[in-house]
């Protein structure tokens, strides 16, 4: 190992909250985090071993096992699966000579399996060694194992940049933005500082009260205004305020933060400078999925010309006693951090499992202290605000829903990529604004949201109608339902559950054994109902809206396509459970060298 | 100083002090709602979600609602008992609970729990899950088949300096209950009772002390759990 | 008019709850009065010769065996009744569920230190011979079952309770005593 474990905990002054950081920096200097830096970890920060172990175990990325010199983590979404990913995965286990989940015989290439990485405009794609690799095909996997062989750097492999910043010095990466509508919010073209100069003139309870009077409603999904939310934490008596800006974009078939990202990083450190003011926080965190790292050294190449132009740091643009400044947080893998009190546990070093409420992160936050966390698309829109007025976005979008709300579009269509749409758009005009014919099926707000059928076609994208945090995917006629987007959407809740909850926990393993029981086609009619019956709990009975939403796949797939599990079940059996002596009999006479007599 | 504050449960009045968890509030006022991950004075879990109320229409854990004046709570109705049920089940067939042959039985409050919501058979079908029990402590059995994953140990038992003796590893499905060797060498063996007492199952034992109470006078076998509550006021 | 006709099986089990179905005491001389056995151990009537009103299973299911008698039962009976742990979820023999039967097999002919004398490594698989499956099954995995008796074994009372009120049709009275999983 390169540098010491103890030099990189010192980095982080022995501390156990930064605990994310130090793994990290050990898994991608060592390639994975070998038992003996546990134990050292665990004694320089003065935790026990099982603390270490708790957290390096939660979250994909980290891994105690050696994971190859060149490690695959090959996207298993959905959508990827939509665009082919089975013969790109099997072609990296003809090239690489291992299966998925293994490491190649020599130790050099290990394949592994991760949930959505936010390519989905773009799939299938892969991360390997931190690179992004998009738009695979079997042909081009080939090249890459055959590089992989040849000990190619990762740069090197990287044939083509993309567009925008992807092309930057500090990104070099082969990841598009298809940016399609360019709304007036997020890209319509604006002067980095204005914003933040306007509130430097201000109170920060008028900075509020325009975020308010916006009806600025949170972007991740749940909607909860944000004036509010900023409000109620400012009511919160304390020394030290917290403001997080949430971007752990993992919803599959979301990438709209991405792009933001990628083409408006500027937009969105400005936006959480401007409610640091607001909110009288000192810091602020970026919390960014490990499947952006690419992005790490662009972003903090911004942030320090940020600093550089006074429009982040102390005393920001001459105010006096306006110190903001910001540091970038990296997740390693759990869908469910981006939770925001999930997302606060992981900051702090632990397990992102999402904590109990009350206390909300607004009164007992990071450290205990007063927090808000806002989407990256939230922040982004608040800076316009500020700069144009509260009137000019509420004259935007629906009753309920003001402003406009970028789309991550994906799927069979032809156009996908990012839009900017104003609120109120119907399902029908955005699937002809994308190039989509024949659609069987719509997964609105991803796999948390509902699966639509033709019938609600004529309804609208907002709050008060069908909600989206961003992610629409686009399913063609030709799709089968329940194996393409149902059992992927249930196994993909099934690895995210942090699983403290009972019922998330063992109820999506029950809910994916009888819907996997009912495609085998062994299951009777009144199965249907009881599958449905069961999705219930899931709602009644979790702590967070992972755990809530778990079953929605389930649920609306039900509600909406009940012909798709009515062709699988059996109408008129009496007393007949499924059971399969044939299949149950055959492992023991294949071993005891007889022929099945049934 | 500490305020008492009035509320009612399925229309019974109650009395407490503001900011009590609920299910203690409940069990001093003599109404019993269920729970499993709960102890009494121990930060909650809020994880098993037996305890699992109504608040204003809400379903809410009762371990973690602070009381507050004028609530009015559902507790003991058929929508929350046929969840809580549907949990005990979803708890049984998750694991591996084979009570004819586990130490726990007749003092398991899982068990106990089943009996109280009479579960014949579980709705769900039994999983039998492959789970390796940690049988390397001198003093201490690891049998993860019947961990429930509420937290208990790792909540109260821990080192003299505050370090923790349990934790989970792995998440979802897989979480299990990891115990630090070299750590819990160091417990009294007071602590070791502890911890196996804490453990609502027979998933933490101490080695050596199985079946030493015979069947008819074990906690659950003549009065169903919260029945002691109940029968309080 | 006929007595309600019960028969009675053991499958994967011990004969634990059969035992327990005995220890009535005194009211098995009720239960005669009440009832008239069909295929059961107790008469060691080995074939069904009528139908039945009521099937009471003992054990689970770990043989094709046990899998053609259930089956059986669930053609010849009105209702079917799991009694006991095994029925309801397999019980002890449940305990190699989750091992391969391959595993199994290998350790009760080739690795125990009683079959020293099998120095050919043979297998059992004669075609008389019940095949055995790949776990052990709950019944109500592999038919439709009625109502439930748990325990290890059940209560006598519990049994008792449970086919007279089957019988009598009266609602079966359940003491919290009585319904116990060991």
């Amino acid at each position: 190992m390169g540098k010491s474990v103890k030099s990189i905990c010192e980095e982080y002054n022995n501390d156990a909250t930064r605990l994310m950081d130090i793994l990290l920096e050990i898994q991608c200097k060592n390639g994975h985090i070998p038992d003996e830096a546990i134990e050292e970890v665990a004694k320089t920060l003065n935790i026990s071993k099982v603390d270490v172990i708790q957290t390096l175990s939660f979250y994909h990325f980290f891994t105690r096992d050696n994971i190859g010199d060149y490690t695959v983590y090959l996207n298993n979404s959905a959508v990827a699966d939509m665009m082919g990913r089975a013969d790109v995965a099997e072609a990296f286990e003809k090239e690489a000579g291992c299966k998925f989940e293994s490491l190649s015989e020599d130790g050099k290439i290990g394949l592994y399996s991760t949930s959505c990485i936010g390519m989905s405009d773009q799939e299938p794609a892969a991360i390997i060694n931190g690179k992004v690799f998009t738009k695979l095909d079997p042909y081009k996997v080939k090249d890459l194992v055959l590089d992989m062989k040849a000990g190619k750097t990762i740069d090197e492999m990287v044939e083509k940049y993309g567009d925008g910043h992807n092309a930057s010095d500090l990104v070099k990466s082969m990841v598009f933005n298809n940016i399609r509508k360019k709304g007036p919010v997020l890209f319509s073209d604006y002067e980095t500082g204005t914003s933040l100069k306007k509130v430097t003139g201000m109170t920060p309870d008028e900075v509020v009260g325009i975020v308010k009077d916006s009806y600025l409603r949170g972007r991740g999904g749940a909607g909860f205004p944000v004036g509010l939310k900023w409000d109620f934490c400012r009511r919160t008596q304390s020394e030290e305020t917290y403001l997080m800006c949430n971007a752990d974009e993992g919803e599959p078939g979301t990438f709209k933060e991405r792009v933001l990202l990628t083409e408006k990083p500027k937009l969105v450190f400005e936006g959480m400078a401007v409610a640091g003011y607001a909110l009288d926080a000192k810091q602020g965190i970026l919390y960014l999925r490990y499947e952006y790292k690419y992005l790490k050294n662009y972003l903090e190449s911004v942030l320090n010309e940020m600093r550089e132009a006074n429009l982040l740091g102390k005393n920001i643009l001459g105010k006096e006693g306006f110190d903001f400044d910001i540091r970038i947080q990296f997740g390693a893998g759990a869908y469910v951090c981006g939770e925001e009190t999930a997302l606060i546990e992981s900051c702090e070093g632990k397990r992102g499992e999402p904590r109990n409420r009350p206390p909300f992160p607004v009164q007992k936050g990071y450290m205990d202290e007063p927090t808000v966390v806002n989407n990256v698309e939230s922040l982004c829109s608040v800076v316009r605000i500020i700069e144009k007025g509260a009137d000019w976005f509420t004259m935007m979008g629906s009753r309920e829903s003001a402003g406009t709300k970028l789309l991550s579009i994906s799927g069979d269509c032809k156009y996908q990529g990012v839009y900017e749409i104003e609120w109120g758009m119907r399902i029908r005009d955005i699937i002809e604004m994308v190039g989509a014919e024949d659609v069987k099926a719509i997964q609105v707000g991803g796999p948390s949201g509902t699966l639509i059928s033709p019938r609600d076609f004529k309804r609208t994208i907002c709050f008060e109608d069908l909600p989206t945090g961003g992610s629409m995917i686009i399913i063609g006629h030709n799709r089968n339902l329940l194996r393409d987007i149902v059992l992927n959407f249930t196994e993909f809740f099934i690895e995210e559950s942090c699983g403290s909850c009972t019922v998330c926990r063992a109820n999506t393993v029950i809910l994916k054994d009888k819907l996997l029981k009912i495609m085998s086609g062994k299951a009777g009619k009144e199965e249907i109902d009881e599958l449905k019956n069961w999705t219930k709990f899931n709602k009644m009975a979790n702590r967070c809206g992972l755990g809530q939403t778990a079953a929605n796949p389930i649920l609306t797939s039900i509600e909406n396509f009940r012909e798709e599990y009515e062709k699988h079940v059996k109408m008129d059996e009496d007393f007949d459970t499924g059971f399969d002596l044939a299949s149950a009999v055959e492992e023991s006479c294949d071993y005891v060298g007889r022929k099945p007599n049934l | 100083m500490s305020e008492k504050v009035k509320f009612t449960i399925d229309g019974k009045e109650c009395v407490a002090e503001r900011g009590q968890n609920l299910v203690d509030a409940a069990a001093d006022n003599g109404v019993y709602i269920p729970s499993l991950c709960h102890l009494r004075d121990v930060i909650p879990a809020g994880s098993c979600r037996i305890c699992n109320i109504k608040n204003a229409g809400r379903i809410m854990t009762a371990c973690t609602t602070p009381v507050e004046q004028g609530m009015e709570i559902e507790n003991d109705i058929s929508e929350l008992n046929d969840m809580r049920k549907a949990i005990v089940e979803m708890l049984f067939v998750e694991g591996n609970h084979f009570c004819p042959a586990c130490e726990k039985s007749g003092n398991c409050e899982l068990q106990a729990l089943a009996y109280r919501f009479q579960m014949m058979v579980p709705r769900y079908p039994y999983e039998f899950p492959i789970k390796t029990p940690d049988t390397q402590d001198s003093r201490l059995w690891i049998e993860r088949n019947r961990c429930i994953k509420c937290k208990r140990c790792i909540r109260t038992i821990k080192t003299e300096d505050g370090k923790n003796i349990f934790a989970f590893q792995e998440r979802g499905h897989k979480v299990e209950i990891n115990i630090d060797h070299e750590l819990a060498a160091g417990l009294s063996e007071e602590k070791i009772q502890e911890a196996t007492d804490n453990c609502p199952v027979g998933s933490i034992l101490k080695k050596g002390t199985g079946f030493s109470q015979p069947i008819g006078t074990r906690r659950f076998d003549k009065e169903a759990i919260g029945s002691d509550i109940e029968k309080v006021v | 008019m006929s007595k309600p006709v019960v028969a009675t099986t053991s499958l994967a089990g011990c004969f634990g709850c059969h035992m327990s179905l005995l220890d009535i005491d005194e009211k098995i001389l009720d239960l005669i009065e009440l009832v008239e056995f069909n295929k059961s151990p107790i008469d060691d009537i080995k074939e069904f010769t009528k139908p039945c009103d009521i099937g009471l299973i003992e054990g689970g299911v770990c043989n094709s065996e046990n899998a053609h008698v259930l089956k059986d039962f669930r053609k010849n009976c009105k209702i079917l009744v799991s009694v006991g742990e095994c029925a309801i979820m397999g019980g002890l023999p449940a305990l190699r569920n989750g091992i391969p039967v391959k595993e199994c097999i290998a350790e009760a002919y080739l690795g125990v230190p009683s079959v020293e004398n099998n120095k050919e490594g043979i297998l059992p698989n004669d075609d008389e011979l019940p095949m055995i499956t790949d776990r052990v099954y709950p019944c109500h995995e592999v038919v439709k079952i009625d109502y439930y008796l748990p325990g290890c074994p059940p209560r006598a009372e519990l049994i008792w309770e449970a086919v007279a009120a089957l019988v009598t049709g009266n609602e079966m009275k359940l003491p919290y005593e009585v319904v116990k999983f060991d």
